[in-house]
């Protein structure tokens, strides 16, 4: 089965700074994949430039069997690739209504983007009852669910969630990754960087540890989870 | 201070067509951060673009039947720079540092200025006469208005309605305010951020030539020059209503209009000031007043405190 998202030997620089130093991965459609690593890993680098915030040195980046390498950000989109980016990056002056629309920009269908507005609403209720309010007025985790339900507004094939959990009360950062299931078992493909290590591999398929640029181990989510050297490392054991 | 309702009503048109100037600062503002100090000639080149639609008709057209056809040819004037200075000058400057666009944006304003010179030889001896209203000042009780002024009544809150809907109903306008606020963000959503660029740009340049049209209206002339303190006072009336604020910029505009027409009328009535009287200090009041806004209210009447961006 070829894979939903082919990434082969990525390098992405900022100047002369080589932030990630040739990764290659896939994911499939219907998993979980996620990376994992500490902060200055490449993580969030690797998201930027698949969404094609960013542009690699050189490596290729293949989407649904179309190259998308080097394709300007609004472009990507268009193609089935969502990303909610790092830090939620809701839109804080407009509604929480004008923002799940703009997740909808490049759709044409109105009658669609309506009921999938209410599908948000149905899936984050304190969305549906603040409707009207200004985005910058809900808290961490109300903004958290803002910015996947504007990213899934796209209708994407593949979601990529940029550390979803950060900075988030423990029972909020359990919605969020009870969402992500839900998501998952409802068919949605995924591309998740978490920090929170023992979260993210217990939902994923797939697991990449990052280190300084490059993947230093691959495994099954649950693989990864026992393996000792991650256990250490980021789990918090020793 | 009996002529009090005519200094005001006289103020409040002034400030109307600093406002509708000071758009087009405050969009390019809001969006790119960059102060476009180039927009005074694109404001004169709107004038000359409607004046040159006036001497291509036929001699004996009415100005009212002319008005609709001199409008559009100074937006097509005004637009076209517009669009080629952000596709030109300023675009292969982003993401470079700061004062790069700025510079550019101030030879940008001295080539203009003398590519109108070049092109409008008679401009070279001074003013041009804009075609204008016959007939006296229209009275309106307490304070009567030129019958120029007329246009301008009707133009600016039109255009700011206009714009207001825009902004905030319209596919577009939500991509814009999205750009401005966050600009990498709203490309994940699919927004062609370069586009909303060139619509900012675009926007600001098509309410500059209606300001032009008006300005020519009023005054009864167009000059080559005239791009340069019209572009001060406007950009000061950006600052004023807080820059990147399309509301603000209306409202400085009219704040600005309304101070510096009460300063000249009565600032020599003010003990130990009258040697400031009259109109040769009318530009004075402009930049007093950016200097106090910029000490004492950095943001602006409706920006937002400590954030450099709309």
């Amino acid at each position: 089965m070829t894979a939903l998202l082919e990434v082969k030997d990525l390098k992405v620089a900022y100047g002369k700074i080589e932030a990630v130093k040739g990764i290659s991965f896939s994911v499939h459609a219907g998993e979980i994949v996620t990376l994992i690593g500490t902060n200055g890993a490449g993580k969030t680098t690797t998201l930027r430039t698949l969404s094609g915030l960013l542009k690699p040195v050189s490596g290729s980046v293949v989407f649904d069997g179309e190259e998308i390498t080097g394709v300007g950000a609004h472009k990507v989109v268009a193609k089935g690739l969502a990303h909610s980016p790092e830090g939620r990056r809701i839109f804080p002056n407009l509604t929480i209504a004008e923002n799940l629309k703009l997740g909808a920009f490049l759709r044409k269908d109105a009658e669609g983007i309506e009921r999938d507005i209410e599908r948000s609403y149905e899936r984050f209720p304190i969305l549906g009852e603040r409707r009207r309010q200004a985005a910058g007025t809900l808290s961490g985790g109300e903004q958290q669910m803002l910015a996947m339900g504007r990213a899934l507004m796209s209708q994407p094939k593949l979601l990529m969630l940029d550390e979803p959990s950060m900075g988030l009360s423990p029972i909020m950062m359990q919605k969020i990754m009870e969402t992500i299931a839900e998501l998952k078992a409802q068919g949605t493909t995924i591309l998740l960087v978490e920090q929170n290590a023992q979260a993210a591999l217990s939902l994923a398929d797939q697991g990449h540890v990052m280190e300084i640029g490059k993947i230093v181990l691959s495994g099954t989510g649950a693989d990864l989870l026992h393996d000792e050297s991650v256990r250490k490392a980021y789990l918090g054991e020793d | 201070m009996h002529d009090l309702p005519q200094q005001l009503a006289n103020g409040l048109l002034l400030g109307a067509l600093y406002g509708l100037i000071a758009i087009g600062y405050t969009m390019v503002y809001g969006i790119v951060q960059l102060i476009n100090f180039a927009h005074g000639e694109i404001f004169m080149i709107g004038g000359f673009g409607a004046l040159t639609a006036w001497l291509w008709l036929p001699d004996g057209t009415g100005v009212l039947v002319a008005l609709p056809v001199m409008i559009l040819l100074g937006m097509v004037f005004s637009v076209t720079v517009a669009i080629g200075a952000e596709r030109f000058a300023y675009r292969p400057l982003r993401g470079g540092p700061r004062l790069a666009p700025l510079i550019t944006a101030i030879g940008l304003s001295l080539v203009l200025q003398q590519l109108v010179w070049s092109f409008y030889p008679k401009a070279r001896d001074g003013a041009l006469s804009f075609p204008h209203f016959e007939g006296g000042r229209i009275d309106l009780g307490a304070f009567s208005i030129s019958r120029g002024d007329l246009f301008l009544l009707i133009a600016a809150p039109v255009c700011m309605i206009a714009l207001g809907v825009f902004v905030s109903k319209t596919r577009t306008g939500r991509a814009m305010q999205a750009t401005s606020q966050d600009p990498d963000t709203a490309k994940l959503m699919g927004i062609n951020t370069d586009r909303i660029i060139v619509t900012a740009f675009g926007i600001g340049a098509a309410f500059a030539a209606i300001a032009a049209v008006a300005h020519g209206l009023k005054y009864g002339e167009v000059q080559f020059r005239m791009g340069f303190i019209a572009g001060l006072k406007a950009f000061t009336a950006a600052v004023l209503g807080g820059i990147g604020n399309i509301y603000g910029a209306m409202i400085g505009g009219l704040v600005l209009g309304v101070a510096e027409t009460l300063a000249t009328a009565y600032m020599e009535n003010v003990p130990g000031m009258s040697m400031f009287g009259g109109g040769a200090w009318k530009d004075v009041w402009a930049f007093v007043l950016l200097i106090l806004v910029l000490l004492l209210r950095p943001q602006g009447i409706l920006g937002s405190r400590g954030a450099d961006r709309a």
